[in-house]
């Protein structure tokens, strides 16, 4: 029990920093590695909240595969630091700032009030991998098949649009 | 978990990692009188007996040389580049199962550091992180030849970590379960090898790539582009790329035996070769134990030795071929292996 | 005592700082990269709220939340690299031929 408080706590702090870091920082690299740390951070929640399964899938596509593509564009584009990084033309940044400050507290209000009662109390350990992919096999088949459908249009579109001629 | 099972864990931790860099200044000598007698010269024999003291030497000149950084890298992430290599090599480990259950003093001690049930995806997820020490490493260093090690050998382990995985679909559907200690407990009647030869195949090539061996070296290729990815580090931080690479090799080495030759199960004969030696060999012993670990030992080490062995035999590939081998021969092959498994598993085959 | 509302306050908050990140920032992969952030708080909202009511429903939108993220990070990037191959810039503000 206390041991899942100490990793919730050290992940959740992790996963804040490191988006401040990301939409705060110079260097697009480093913006970069700070996603790359705040991923692994939810997959450190991923893991406190019984999916140790998405936890893996998470590391292995989106921090391993979606984030070396992430970095490779940076190298190719060649970039630089960011010489002037909030000089918006046309919105002043106050207003975007309150803008965001607004989605957040249209967000917070419902989740804070809102009392949340357990359907049923959590069984630890109860589903395993197994039973996703019934699931997934059997009520989600159709949208399983068109995410397949969508990763070859998105493989065929990105050879495409990359190509030099 | 109470203080005695954190002190086992703890030990367990620290025997793994002992061995696991102890491996380290071994290999280098067995790769440097290896080499030497591969092609017919002597190789290092001034330091020891045999130069057998010859990676002391390397260790006491790599701690006593000057650690250079130069000026115009970037100056936070020149230093932590050769971290984001070692480690992702070194945990990997974790989920390897060393040993069978051993019973000392009324306890029960699973050899295995930590019994993940998505082992498979663990080692996976793990060794897919690789990646980020060699491209944070080249472009961090600020240098044509750098950046172009690092982009091409990044793009090798990637087009061959899709190779990898989809090879280790076709064991996955055979042992049903993702747990490294499950599988090898399922070997007990046959090893992997003699029901996914194809994998083991494909596997056994990835596992080449995936940690930039000759014949995939091309990143390296002393000839061509100075020194690659790590042409800017020197001393100690060289030193800790040198020991990612050879951790790396154990570990795909251990993971082959693992999941294709049985892991921990013992070769044929050597029950015998103990009773003969006078060690007890009654269910759940500390002898049978340590035959186990030992039976995992032997078979990884000659895992190792294959790999320093073909480093020097085979020529290096071009860009071009490797590529044109990774996606268009292994990947293909994976899937061939995972739909020849599905049907041969339905018709009660397997 | 971990309950859903503070895991949902996490979501909550990753979000707002993606969406600063796309209203703030000019740069067009920085852009790109808050909303990564923001698909993952998602994630996080529908695992934890997957777990707390003892379905594995929410997993499975996680996956499909996941791949879709990929295809659209492939996408968007090969689309980056053509926009810089006519301008050499991805400060946003320069982006404005279709304009007027």
């Amino acid at each position: 029990m206390a041991l899942e408080v100490i990793l919730f706590w050290i992940c959740s702090v992790t996963s804040v920093v490191a988006a401040l870091f990301v939409i705060l920082h110079r260097n697009p690299i480093l913006s970069a590695l700070a996603l790359l740390a705040s991923l692994f951070a939810v997959a450190g929640l991923f893991i406190t909240l019984q999916a140790p399964f998405l936890a893996a899938i998470q590391i292995l596509i989106y921090a391993g595969a979606v984030m070396v593509l992430f970095i490779f564009v940076i190298m190719l584009l060649n970039l630089q630091k960011d010489p002037e990084r909030f000089a918006p033309q046309g919105v002043p940044v106050t207003l975007r700032f309150a803008l965001g400050l607004w989605v957040f507290i249209g967000l917070s209000i419902p989740i804070l009030w809102t009392a949340f009662t357990w359907a049923m109390p959590p069984t630890p350990g109860a589903y395993s991998v197994s039973h996703l992919a019934e699931l997934l096999f059997d009520q989600y088949l159709l949208p399983f098949e068109l995410t397949s459908f969508l990763l070859l249009v998105a493989m065929v579109g990105g050879v495409v649009l990359a190509k030099k001629s | 978990m109470d203080f005695i099972d954190f002190t086992i864990l703890a030990i367990k931790i620290m025997v793994v990692m002992g061995a696991l860099l102890n491996a380290v200044p071994i290999l280098v000598w067995v790769e440097r009188r290896g080499s030497a007698f591969i092609q017919d010269r002597l190789g290092p024999n001034r330091v020891g007996p045999m130069g057998l003291l010859q990676p002391v030497a390397d260790v006491i000149k790599f701690i006593f040389k000057e650690d250079p950084i130069p000026c115009h890298v970037h100056r936070f992430l020149f230093p932590i580049a050769p971290l984001f290599s070692l480690i992702p090599a070194s945990i990997i480990f974790a989920a390897i199962p060393f040993g069978d259950t051993l019973e000392i003093w009324g306890r029960t001690i699973t050899l295995q550091i930590a019994d993940i049930h998505i082992g498979i995806l663990y080692v996976l997820a793990v060794g897919s992180l690789g990646i980020y020490g060699v491209l944070i490493a080249g472009w961090s260093s600020n240098n044509k030849y750098s950046i172009l090690g690092a982009l091409r050998s990044s793009s090798q382990m990637i087009s061959y970590e899709i190779a990898l995985g989809a090879s280790l679909i076709g064991p996955l559907l055979v042992y049903g379960t993702f747990s490294l200690n499950e599988i090898v407990h399922l070997q007990a009647q046959s090893w992997g090898i003699f029901l996914q030869p194809l994998a083991f195949l494909i596997f056994f090539v990835s596992g080449f790539a995936e940690s930039n061996r000759l014949p995939f070296d091309l990143p390296e290729g002393e000839a061509e582009l100075v020194a690659g990815f790590h042409t800017e580090y020197g001393s100690m931080k060289f030193a800790l790329f040198f020991m990612a690479e050879y951790i790396h090799i154990v570990t795909i080495a251990a993971l082959n035996t693992t999941l294709f030759w049985g892991g921990w199960q013992l070769i044929p004969g050597m029950v015998s070769l103990a009773n003969v030696l006078g060690i007890s060999t009654y269910p759940h012993s500390v002898g049978l134990a340590l035959l186990k670990v030992a039976a995992f030992t032997l078979k990884t080490t000659f895992f190792t030795l294959i790999f320093i062995w073909v480093r020097w035999t085979l020529p290096r590939f071009r860009y071009d071929q490797l590529m044109m081998l990774g996606w268009k021969i292994l990947i293909p092959a994976a899937f061939i292996n995972i739909g020849a498994t599905a049907v041969l598993l339905y018709i009660g085959w397997l | 005592m971990i309950g859903l509302t503070h895991y949902l306050m996490l979501s909550s908050i990753l979000f707002s700082l993606g969406v600063l990140g796309v209203l703030l920032r000019r740069n067009l992969l920085i852009i790109f990269m808050s909303i990564e952030l923001m698909l993952n708080s998602v994630n996080l909202a529908w695992v934890s709220i997957a777990n707390f009511s003892n379905r594995l429903d929410g997993q499975i939108f996680v996956f499909f939340v996941i791949t879709v993220a990929a295809a659209e990070a492939a996408v968007g990037l090969a689309l980056i690299i053509s926009i810089f191959r006519l301008k050499p810039t991805t400060h946003i503000d320069e982006l404005n031929q279709l304009k007027g």
